[in-house]
């Protein structure tokens, strides 16, 4: 369960978020949408763990533990899972190696025995078949000459592998064809369970057609101006932005 | 036995000591040896121990490095202990013809395997200049350039032995063949090692030189190596230094390419006192090959100076040269790599890049690209890069629960893979691929590379 107060962070002394309040719990999806530039992703990295923001005020609890005052690895370690939307090339250091020390991190930080090659790649198999990812892919230094979308699915990827008991989705659709789209959503639907929680960051709905969110907020200027069901999503795909920008002028 | 420490100039200090020692340095070796020393000795008083006033060792002042007070191991005494009883090398798993070199000299209880090929001649370089003189002295000091660094007009003077390798024509040595040079002494010593490969046309071997101090003194290696390639000959050479940050290192290596040969120098510094490699690859024909890398990977003190030549004499060839440098703490190094395109060597493709990257604001990275052209239809580049880890990357890792630490080794190790690739021979590369992860991760000192440093080991073999 995450639980989101107040929460308010800055950039070089420009405030960005400005008192977020959300509670997300196991089972549940949630949208959050907005216009560019409302602080979509600075929530989501701060969630994250980036030092790029400083917390200013407000608090993030996770599973009762301050989320705000762990390190990124350690947020990760707990469950949370961050997928970005511009997912990092890092040429030299292979997929399997990736994800390998990941796991094990997280193995090692559960007081669980690190998984041997065997186990590991039995795994990987698994959860490659699951999100459809293909296998060259994995074979390759991680995201090095990945296209748009082979990131975007090798984010969904690796969130298999990670099972995170939260994970936030930060614009995976942006820039995806349908046909992409269709197996990153899929990949995100076989992966929810009862005990985990999704948080789809989006400027669009098309997302939410493949996969059906419980709430949506709309985010503007820093804040959550509006919450609904997934009916709101497409009274925004509808409107545009432009109704909620003038209903909450500041 | 060591230098007498006066007020003299160190230049003459080294003069003193070779006509001194004019006799015993002559004893083991052939008239061919011999014979280049008084003009060696009267260029090395010339040109003088090389400081950074001069342009090609701009970023590396030898002068103080050689004003210790060495000892020296003029009159060898052939090793009498077993060595593969107290020796190992992480290499040695690896399927390889294995011969060790003590402070230069060649090691006589080298067990050659049986199954050489015909002809192939491996062995020491004093004993061949003897037993083998037709072939020994059309190559001998052919190739280094004594009248261009004084270092190596040093060690023609002072040459004694060194490792003698030969492929006659047509003949291809599968397996490695690796040179383990050990420094073992119990004091400060200096060596002068002199190698020279020969490879006849259309012969291939692969050297893998090892470079380890096995004791805690100073020591001073400046060895020079002179290959010679044949037409259609494919040779490589790996030159891995581990030492220990007592030492001062000095490798010069001379290459001679004719037609339609490829060569490979890598040279991989995993750790050193002072390192400084020369690399000189004269392309004497047409349609030659020439892969120049490095990788270093430095820290503390540590300096690391990089200097290669490619001299494209002749159209039609091509050369490729990356160098890779990983620095932390307050070391230092430095890469200079001239290619001189002469007037007629038309069709020429030369490419040259060194990528840096700094792990401290400490660490200092010198780089100069030098390239002189007076061919007008050629393809020529160069690049270089200093940096610092990718912040982005790293929060990447991070957030995958990977921690700075795991994540700092995986980025540095990503960093130094593009030069670890280019190792052509699939085993040596594996075994490099561990070597320099051990590194980064800090669980390779000097000893657990090649010497298996148990504390049963020989006086001098142990490295606590």
């Amino acid at each position: 369960m995450l639980e989101i107060k107040n929460l308010h962070a800055k950039i070089d002394d420009k405030e960005i978020l400005r008192g977020i309040n959300l509670t997300v719990k196991p089972g549940e999806i949630h949208a959050i949408m907005g216009p560019n530039g409302s602080g979509k992703s600075t929530l989501s990295s701060v969630l994250a763990g980036s030092d790029v923001f400083e917390v200013s005020e407000g608090s993030a609890s996770f599973y009762g533990k301050d989320l705000l005052a762990m390190p990124a690895e350690d947020r990760a370690r707990e469950g949370l899972f961050y997928s970005f939307q511009y997912p990092v090339e890092i040429p030299g250091v292979s997929m399997v190696n990736f994800m390998r020390t990941a796991l094990n991190e997280h193995r090692k930080y559960n007081n669980l025995k690190p998984y041997t090659a065997g186990e590991f790649l039995k795994l990987m198999r698994e959860k490659k078949n699951l999100v459809e990812i293909d296998s060259n892919l994995t074979n390759r230094s991680v995201n090095e000459g990945f296209s748009g979308g082979e990131k975007k699915k090798n984010e969904i990827f690796q969130m298999a592998m990670l099972e995170p008991r939260v994970a936030i989705l930060d614009e995976t659709d942006s820039g995806l064809d349908i046909d992409a789209l269709r197996i990153v959503a899929n990949g995100v639907n076989k992966l929810k369970s009862k005990d985990t929680a999704t948080i789809i960051i989006t400027h669009y709905q098309r997302l939410l057609d493949y996969i059906i969110p419980d709430f949506v907020h709309v985010l503007h200027n820093g804040r959550i101006v509006k919450s609904a069901g997934k009916e709101l999503a497409l009274e925004l795909e509808e409107k545009g932005y432009d109704w909620i920008k003038k209903e909450f002028e500041d | 036995m060591s230098m007498v420490d006066t007020d003299i100039k160190t230049e003459q200090r080294y003069t003193s000591l070779f006509s001194e020692k004019r006799e015993v340095l002559d004893k083991q070796v052939s008239q061919t040896i011999a014979s280049h020393r008084n003009k060696s000795i009267r260029l090395f008083e010339e040109q003088g121990i090389p400081t950074k006033k001069l342009e090609s060792y701009k970023y590396t002042n030898m002068l103080p490095l050689f004003e210790e007070n060495y000892g020296y191991d003029f009159e060898h005494k052939v090793f009498q202990q077993d060595l593969s009883q107290i020796f190992r090398c992480d290499i040695h798993d690896l399927d390889a013809t294995t011969v060790y070199l003590i402070n230069g000299w060649y090691y006589r209880q080298n067990q050659l395997p049986n199954l050489l090929p015909e002809g192939v001649l491996i062995g020491s370089l004093a004993e061949y200049s003897t037993s083998h003189p037709e072939i020994f002295e059309a190559h001998y000091n052919q190739y280094a350039k004594n009248d261009e660094d004084s270092l190596v007009a040093l060690n023609t003077a002072f040459a004694q032995d060194g490792f003698f390798i030969y492929i006659p024509k047509g003949i291809v040595v599968e397996k490695p063949i690796q040179i383990v040079n050990i420094m073992h002494s119990e004091g400060d010593l200096m060596a002068f090692p002199r190698n020279l490969v020969i490879l006849e046309e259309n012969a291939q071997a692969k050297i893998l030189m090892c470079e380890h101090t096995a004791a805690d003194y100073k020591y001073l290696l400046s060895a020079v190596t002179e290959v010679f390639v044949d037409k259609n000959a494919v040779f490589d050479i790996y030159n891995i230094q581990n030492q220990h940050n007592l030492t001062t290192n000095v490798s010069s290596v001379f290459i001679k390419q004719k037609e339609h040969t490829s060569v490979l120098t890598h040279n991989l510094t995993l750790h050193t006192g002072v390192t400084r490699n020369n690399i000189h690859v004269h392309m004497d024909d047409e349609h030659c090959e020439a892969h120049v890398y490095g990788l270093f990977i430095t820290d503390k003190n540590q300096h690391v100076d990089n200097f290669s030549f490619i001299d494209h004499a002749k159209p039609n060839c091509y050369s490729e040269e990356l160098f890779k440098g990983v620095l932390d703490d307050a070391s230092t190094a430095a890469f200079a790599g001239k290619i001189l395109v002469r007037a007629d060597a038309q069709k020429t493709n030369a490419f040259q890049r060194n990528d840096n990257l700094l792990l401290t604001d400490m660490a200092k990275m010198y780089t100069k690209p030098m390239l002189e052209i007076y061919a007008d239809d050629v393809k020529c580049s160069h690049g270089a890069t200093v940096g610092q880890l990718d912040k982005k990357a790293m929060f990447y890792l991070r957030s995958r629960g990977i921690g700075v630490e795991e994540a700092r080794i995986l980025l540095m190790y990503a960093f130094a893979y593009e030069a670890v690739e280019k190792i052509r021979v699939e085993a040596v590369r594996e075994q490099i691929r561990n070597l320099v992860e051990a590194v980064f991760r800090g669980e390779l000192n000097k000893c657990n590379s090649c010497v298996l440093c148990d504390n049963d080991a020989e006086t001098g073999f142990s490295c606590r």
